[in-house]
């Protein structure tokens, strides 16, 4: 019995918790599927710690995203299809080498470490405290992707290489992070969201500081990628969804 | 990743005040600060730990298998040193 897909109805609330646990599961997924490999033992463990993380976070949110919507968090998570899901296109992106999944974790975690920081003062008690355990997590997140930047990148002349063919290659998704459209505006002016777009300046320093100390060049702001947030997301994230979903789609209720 | 660019570490954790760090395995890191990140994800996954030690394996200097008769069996006859032989008061309770 094939399992039919679902469409939330969407009040801005629901936009932007989904975002949040959007970004944070397909990334998650991503991280994951380092498994089986890392370079190393250690680092495969670190990947996988990443990827727990980041579904716990993505957990908290889809269980609250559920009491608004009707759907559990196994419906929210395996049963939307590609244009269902509000995940930036940044975390949608293949791992590629070490490097890329390094800078990709750095670029994002540097955003979403401020946005957690930040909603810890949300008027929503209930994204405040989501905030508090996912903020101490992205801080733990960031250190870690940083350190690996400035070593890969102020390490070999091949690894130097791959760091900034990574930056360079991903520099285009960054933009879509600090986003603001009339629902998250809404949410904004709620105080249950910090202001993304408010959020960039700090970001930039942080990730101009990791790339001055591995001596990696920031890209010039060219023209950005956009859509993720809308559900129009690149070829990359139907492939993803299609593995991350066969097996709940396929046999509905399927248990351990 | 070879040896030279990742050499190992000992591992130390400290799992609650008061006690002492304990020895739980090695990691292979570039350097100091990279090896406590690699402890803490390898090592302490389940809460084992309020504190963790690296320590360069190759600073540590072993005591030599071979040497294990000379070192350790004139122990063995001098059972006095075990704190069996006095006779504790109960008053004294639990030791």
């Amino acid at each position: 019995m094939a399992t039919t897909s679902i469409v939330v109805t969407e009040t801005p609330l629901l936009t932007v918790l989904l975002r949040r646990a959007d970004d944070a599961l397909v990334l998650a997924h991503r991280l994951s599927e380092w498994t089986g490999h890392a370079p190393s033992l250690e680092e495969e463990l670190a990947l996988a710690n990443l990827a727990l993380d980041l579904i716990g976070q993505a957990r908290g949110l889809y269980q609250y995203a559920g009491e608004l919507s009707g759907f559990d968090e196994d419906q929210l998570a395996y049963l939307r299809d590609a244009g269902g899901f509000r995940n930036c296109l940044l975390v949608e992106q293949p791992n590629g080498d070490f490097a890329r999944t390094i800078v990709r974790h750095v670029l994002f975690t540097a955003f979403s470490d401020a946005f957690w920081r930040a909603a810890t003062a949300s008027r929503d008690a209930r994204l405040a405290a989501i905030a508090g355990k996912a903020e101490k997590e992205t801080a733990y997140q960031l250190r870690y992707a940083g350190a690996w930047l400035v070593r890969l990148g102020d390490g070999t002349d091949e690894s130097h290489r791959r760091a900034q063919e990574a930056v360079d290659w991903l520099w285009p998704y960054v933009g879509e992070l600090f986003e603001v459209d009339d629902a998250e505006q809404a949410m904004i002016a709620a105080g249950v969201v910090p202001d993304a777009a408010a959020l960039r300046d700090g970001w930039r320093r942080t990730v101009e500081g990791l790339l001055a100390r591995a001596t990696l060049r920031l890209p010039e702001d060219g023209a950005m990628q956009s859509g993720g947030r809308r559900g129009v997301h690149s070829e990359h994230l139907g492939h993803l969804l299609a593995e991350m979903q066969v097996l709940p789609r396929t046999y509905p209720g399927a248990q351990w | 990743m070879t040896e030279a660019a990742t050499p190992l570490w000992e591992v130390f954790i400290r799992a609650r005040n008061g006690l002492a760090h304990r020895h739980v395995g090695s990691v292979h890191a570039a350097d100091a600060a990279m090896a406590l990140s690699a402890a803490r994800d390898v090592y302490t996954r389940r809460g084992e730990g309020l504190s963790i030690w690296v320590v360069p394996s190759a600073a540590i200097t072993a005591s030599d298998p071979a040497d294990k008769d000379m070192l350790f069996e004139p122990t063995g006859s001098k059972i006095y040193r075990h704190p069996t032989f006095y006779e504790v008061p109960d008053e004294v309770g639990h030791m």
